[in-house]
């Protein structure tokens, strides 16, 4: 061949280039449809406002909640678990896209590339992660309203934690897309696991310390997720554990085993070669 | 790449999904440089044939060889050096022509001036550039496949595969495709390999390889493979095909082939065939055609099943 200025080798890929670019779609998508905007945000928001109002007056504070000297009504105690469900919300939201992007034939285009399945990985993770963050922290912007103030530190590891949150759960939700040729499966799933998990995490309601639910909360990996959520906003307190409310230690060890789990299983399931990459 | 290596070596490759076997034992080269066809019904193993090329589906049993790298062991080389083209189309709708262009850059590790110039002439070179600021959502089939081989070209592959390419595209989009893709191959020293169903576009490669349930039942230029069949081709439909045919043969001593209703008769001076044989059963035909054999021909000589 004659053409060595046409025909010239590019470079590889490398890692960054493609996560970034894959992340920035994400995004870009995102602010040009209107209604997931409204679906990730606004929906925990009103769940928030509602179920708020109308759980004031039958919501037993946890016992934990006597070290922050003052009343813990629901709507306080409800806020991490809606930061959570925002979190969690996008996270889903980002990872239906898998489905559409196969049906449709981006994802194709993105297989047959010579970037590593780590990248791909990535690149849909990072875009859920930085979606999940703006949208929380313009819920978590209310925090001071409901009485909790919290300095720079504290801004920087309740957003640290966030983020690794959202990695996890979009990586959740990328193992549990990844198999499926329908968006009706992954709504299925969605209210099979995903949102019982959310509910038995002590996001909604704070649980016995006893019986099978006990049981359920201490084998939920979003217990510990949203525990230490809880933690990082009264960093000033010092708070009990209990099942509902396991030590910061431990709930940031649960969530970054977790974390490892479901973005090695979206790794593996994405580097197979399978005939339904090829649709 | 050395000039006499074959761009795409493919040694009896086989394929089987869960319980159908798709490929059987395909063996052929695609030479340096050519447009390649790939003709065959729906179902006949092009797109599992595609889907292997372009790395989507692993090769089970066979071996082959992609720009001189092993499909297998170098996949990563074989992404590299190739351009793919997917029936459906893999550009996100909800971006502009240059945004998509722009991550598939990305994706090929390509950036800054040196992405931004490539970006300019592949979408000029498709005449498309005026669009590139347009949501690909609004425009039309045509323009979008166009955009869609610009996108594959970026990273200036050796070869691509094309998939279907004339799919959803009305006559005149088609033939445009095709002036681009003709010019391309020039330019860009390109080799090209399309799958099609459709016998219009197939007649328009340099070789075409026939697949019927998982073979190649033929293999040549589209001149060749039809001057193979020889003489001119009769076909006749009739009410009782069955008894019509076995009257036409004892009458007039010819081999007649049964494809689902049709009588088809391969002869030379097929003319003079034609005359008696209406003359003789006029009444028991419905309709009859004669011309020179078509690439349909070939596909029912080959196979003995009618093409669609």
């Amino acid at each position: 061949m004659n053409q060595p200025a046409e025909n010239q080798q590019p470079a590889r890929p490398g890692l960054w280039l493609p996560v970034w670019t894959l992340a920035e779609r994400e995004l870009i998508r995102f602010l040009r449809q209107r209604t997931r905007v409204i679906g990730a945000l606004g929906q925990p928001l009103l769940f928030w406002i509602l179920f708020g109002a109308g759980l004031r007056n039958s919501f037993q504070a946890p016992a934990w909640s006597q070290v922050l000297g003052r009343e813990l009504t629901y709507q306080e105690y409800f806020f991490p678990g809606v930061a959570v469900l925002i979190v969690l919300f996008t996270a889903i939201f980002s990872t239906i896209s898998i489905i559409e992007d196969r049906k449709e034939g981006f994802l194709q285009g993105v297989l047959v590339s010579p970037i590593s399945r780590l990248a791909l990985v990535l690149g849909k993770l990072t875009g859920g992660m930085l979606l999940s963050l703006i949208q929380a922290g313009i819920f978590l912007a209310l925090a001071p309203w409901m009485g909790i103030s919290f300095g720079l530190v504290q801004f920087v590891l309740i957003f640290g934690f966030l983020a690794l949150l959202a990695f996890t759960l979009t990586a959740l939700g990328f193992v549990m897309a990844w198999p499926l040729d329908s968006t009706q499966g992954y709504h299925a799933l969605m209210s099979m696991l995903l949102m019982p998990m959310w509910l038995l995490s002590g996001a909604f309601f704070p649980g016995g310390e006893t019986g099978w639910l006990s049981w359920v909360m201490r084998l939920n990996p979003l217990t510990y997720g949203i525990a230490a959520l809880r933690r990082l906003l009264y960093w000033d307190h010092e708070l009990p554990t209990s099942i509902g409310l396991p030590s910061l230690g431990a709930s940031i060890l649960v969530t970054v085993v977790f974390a490892v789990v479901c973005i090695g299983l979206s790794v593996v399931l994405a580097s197979r070669q399978s005939s339904r990459n090829a649709r | 790449m050395s000039a006499s290596a074959p761009a795409i070596s493919v040694q009896d490759v086989r394929f089987a999904y869960s319980e159908r076997q798709a490929l059987n034992g395909l063996t052929f080269d695609v030479q340096d440089g050519e447009i390649f066809g790939l003709l065959g019904p729906n179902g006949g193993g092009k797109s599992t044939l595609f889907r292997i090329l372009s790395t989507l589906l692993p090769l089970q049993q066979g071996a082959a060889k992609v720009g001189g790298f092993d499909l297998t062991s170098q996949q990563a080389m074989v992404r590299q050096i190739l351009g793919v083209t997917f029936q459906s189309p893999s550009l996100d709708r909800k971006l502009t022509v240059q945004e998509n262009l722009k991550h598939q850059g990305h994706l090929y590790g390509l950036r800054g001036a040196d992405l931004q110039s490539r970006i300019g002439l592949g979408l000029e070179r498709l005449g498309v550039a005026d669009r590139r600021r347009d949501l690909v959502g609004k425009l039309s089939g045509g323009l979008q496949r166009r955009v869609e081989i610009a996108k594959s070209l970026l990273h200036r592959p050796r070869l691509l595969l094309l998939d279907e390419p004339s799919t959803g595209l009305d006559p005149g989009a088609r033939i445009e495709l095709w002036k681009y893709m003709r010019e391309l191959r020039q330019v860009m020293a390109l080799t090209i390999v399309v799958t099609t169903h459709l016998l219009d576009e197939a007649e328009d490669c340099d070789r075409l390889g026939i697949l019927h349930e998982g073979q190649m039942v033929a293999l040549d230029t589209p001149d060749a493979l039809r001057s193979s069949v020889g003489g001119d081709c009769l076909t006749i439909r009739s009410r009782d095909p069955e008894r019509l045919a076995g009257d036409i043969s004892s009458q007039f001593g010819v081999t007649v082939h049964r494809v689902g209703d049709q009588l088809r008769i391969e002869r030379e001076h097929g003319h003079d065939l034609l005359r008696d044989v209406v003359a003789q059963f006029g009444t028991a035909i419905t309709s009859v055609t004669l011309g020179k054999p078509t690439l349909e021909d070939v596909f029912v000589q080959r196979t003995g099943k009618q093409f669609w």
